[in-house]
């Protein structure tokens, strides 16, 4: 008999007859105070103010020139950006001297180079979860997965409009169940480690540095 | 070697090494600093009493749930794994777990392997077994890439290296790491970690990864930590393999959302960890990176003995987060390695008899106060003290009976003479003549008591029956008894 074949028997030879009902974590969920756009924008600067982000509210019309000034003050000589509309307008504020390129090519092909040469990683979150200050990714052809783990400072962009007040309402509202990606990242703040006599330190594999960049309509122009 | 070559050390020397742990001042201020520290952070955490004893409700239903469906889920889970394009493998114990891991390897011309924390795999030894076999394999988790290091063992499930101070790993990396001068700047230690493992994140072929969660309905594996290694480890090689104790697939994705907050609040008092990984696919077509095979390890290795026995049963509700040891005042002050199991503390007391059997772990389920500690913080409410009992009972239980769900290593600690003790005491306590006889007897014969009694004189006075029985004395002040 096979090993699969023989554990589902052992299982299926002691399984309850029946399951209690199944648990209702939407009932658990339900009924919390709505939050305005504004309050869910201060809770998720807050949250990922205290996790070690740098947080900046920004507006719509000047997220791009704050994040090239941030990247110039930061030394950046070479960023990788993520594909598509919000990298192109970042790629158009930044000084000439900073080397702004797309991920482009299968990691395969230049592992050592990203590792190695790569100061920044810009990436545009899908949603955001304010009550623990969560930036969400939804990897796939134009969000690669190292974009945000291997580049020392990874500089995100979130729109005001995509912030969940939870876990529960982002899974249940972008309806992840039906469409999940080939892998969905929640980061929270820098890469950090404790393990050395509990005392906290940031960048132990992941980036040393957060970004976070809020654009919404209130926002301050650049 | 015996049967378990795996085990580092035999759990039947735990009396003795407590000793030695309880005597190790600086192993003793070590935990009780952590202790203290992850006491006091996850009461931080759950300052709402309502809040956190409804949400512990939900995830002890959420867990019971999915027990109750196991067989249907793990099929479940497989169906979607494969449908995604992950490979499923079944391993009934540690040795075919091993097997199909090299396999993999094997297959893919691998040598180096990249390790993610996993207690999986330490339970399985594989790091042993791939070397074994001639593979390099390097923990990456700091923690973990410490006590590798030091050719230790993790003490602790979630920290570990809990059992080692900033003058330990100054110390270590001094002597193991190039070019590495000493320090006890714990910013300046994680970065020499940081850079000696880059090289190995870039050049490994395999990595390989524990799983929190895994979820049915999706074929998602959810994987929680927050250094970026376990990440890198399932992201950058061109292989990852999953491996995973079979009880901890959940049905449907909304259920791991009370389970990871539960989680992360009660193993680090954390309100979340930095990074939630959940995976789905190898790379798909027109992706730029990720791994192009992932390999899912499914564990039995003893399990399905708990999972046999209804009362057992709800040890498998288990999610990994170590709160039951951070307040465990056993675990507390002779720390992770006197168990000489790869789980310790109350949780490892009530799993470690199915994985190695009670002939191994027997002593364990009886180095316990019974104090409820556990039971009070664990996150899924997993009744551990009478867990401890039973196990004791079945330690006790004479080996040839015949019980309806035997356990492996049944009568470990039986003895004839205990049982002898047990049935005069019963006798006497069922029928009052038997009783007032020994009553006239013990106050009679006190004289005859002897000075030494085993254990219990060993820190006391003797114990010494009274010269009159509280019956006798409440006959003479005419009261009823």
């Amino acid at each position: 008999m096979s090993a699969r074949a023989s554990m589902l028997s052992k299982l299926r030879a002691c399984a309850p007859a029946t399951a209690p009902d199944m648990p209702d974590v939407a009932g658990y969920y339900a009924g919390r105070p709505a939050s305005t756009q504004a309050e869910r924008v201060e809770r998720l600067r807050a949250e990922l103010t205290a996790s070690h982000a740098d947080v900046h509210v920004v507006s719509h019309a000047g997220w791009a020139g704050a994040v090239a000034q941030l990247l110039h003050a930061q030394g950046v000589r070479r960023l990788v950006r993520q594909s598509g509309a919000p990298g192109d307008s970042l790629a158009r504020a930044l000084p000439p001297a900073l080397q702004a390129s797309e991920f482009g090519r299968p990691l395969d092909e230049w592992k050592a180079e990203l590792f190695e040469q790569v100061d920044a990683g810009f990436t545009v979150a899908d949603c955001a979860i304010a009550a623990t200050g969560t930036l969400v990714h939804l990897c796939g052809p134009h969000m690669p997965r190292t974009l945000s783990l291997v580049p020392p400072l990874h500089v995100v962009l979130i729109d005001a409009e995509r912030i969940y007040a939870t876990l529960f309402e982002a899974a249940d509202g972008e309806r992840w169940a039906a469409r999940m990606p080939s892998n969905l990242v929640m980061l929270s703040g820098p890469s950090k480690t404790a393990d050395i006599q509990q005392t906290l330190a940031y960048g132990a594999h992941g980036p040393a540095r957060l970004c976070v960049f809020i654009a919404c309509e209130q926002g301050e122009a650049a | 070697m015996s049967k378990h070559p795996m085990q580092f050390v035999p759990t039947a020397d735990f009396k003795e090494r407590a000793r030695g742990a309880l005597d190790d001042d600086k192993l003793r201020k070590s935990f009780r600093g952590a202790m203290d520290f992850l006491q006091a952070k996850r009461r931080n955490q759950f300052s709402d009493e309502h809040e956190r004893e409804s949400l512990r409700d939900l995830g002890s239903a959420i867990r019971k749930y999915a027990l109750a469906r196991l067989p249907d889920l793990l099929e479940e889970l497989e169906s979607k794994l494969t449908r995604n394009g992950i490979q499923v493998h079944w391993a009934e114990n540690a040795e075919e777990a091993n097997a199909i891991v090299l396999d993999i390897m094997r297959r893919n011309q691998a040598r180096r392997m990249i390790k993610g924390k996993s207690m999986a795999s330490e339970e399985i030894e594989l790091n042993h077994y791939l070397a074994e076999h001639g593979m390099e394999c390097i923990e990456s988790d700091m923690g973990e890439y410490i006590v590798q290091l030091a050719g230790e063992k993790p003490s602790h499930i979630v920290m570990p290296a809990i059992h080692k101070n900033k003058a330990d790993v100054a110390k270590l990396f001094e002597e193991n790491i190039p070019d590495t001068p000493y320090t006890e700047d714990v910013d300046e230690l994680i970065q020499t970690g940081r850079r000696a493992l880059r090289r190995h994140f870039m050049e490994a072929d395999v990595g390989l990864s524990g799983v929190n969660f895994a979820v049915a309905e999706t074929g998602t594996l959810w994987l929680i930590e927050n250094e970026g290694n376990g990440r890198l480890s399932t992201t950058v090689p061109p292989v990852h393999v999953a491996i995973m104790g079979m009880e901890k697939v959940v049905a449907k994705l909304e259920h791991v959302v009370p389970l990871v907050s539960l989680l992360t609040r009660s193993a680090t008092g954390q309100a979340v960890t930095t990074y939630f990984n959940l995976i789905s696919s190898p790379r798909r077509s027109g992706e730029l990176d990720g791994p192009r095979e992932v390999h899912l390890v499914l564990l039995d290795n003893g399990r399905s003995q708990a999972y046999a026995d209804e009362q057992l049963r709800s040890t498998l509700q288990c999610i990994r987060c170590g709160a039951c040891m951070n307040h465990c005042p056993v675990y507390g002050r002779i720390g992770g390695h006197a168990y000489g199991t790869t789980y310790p503390g109350p949780i490892g007391k009530i799993l470690s008899p199915h994985l190695l059997g009670l002939d191994e772990a027997g002593d364990l389920p009886f180095a316990s106060t019974l104090c409820g500690a556990c039971s009070e913080v664990c996150p899924v409410r997993i009744p551990i003290p009478d867990l401890l009992i039973r196990l004791r009972n079945e330690a006790k239980r004479n080996p040839n009976e015949t019980v309806a769900t035997p356990l492996r290593g049944q009568g470990a600690k039986h003895s004839a003479a205990e049982r002898v003790v047990w049935q005069f005491w019963s006798g006497a306590f069922k029928s009052p003549k038997a009783w007032k006889a020994l009553r006239w007897g013990a106050t009679r014969l006190r004289a005859f008591t002897p000075g030494a009694q085993a254990g219990w004189t060993q820190h006391r006075t003797p114990l010494k029956p009274a010269s009159r029985s509280l019956h006798d004395m409440l006959k003479d002040r005419d009261q009823p008894e």
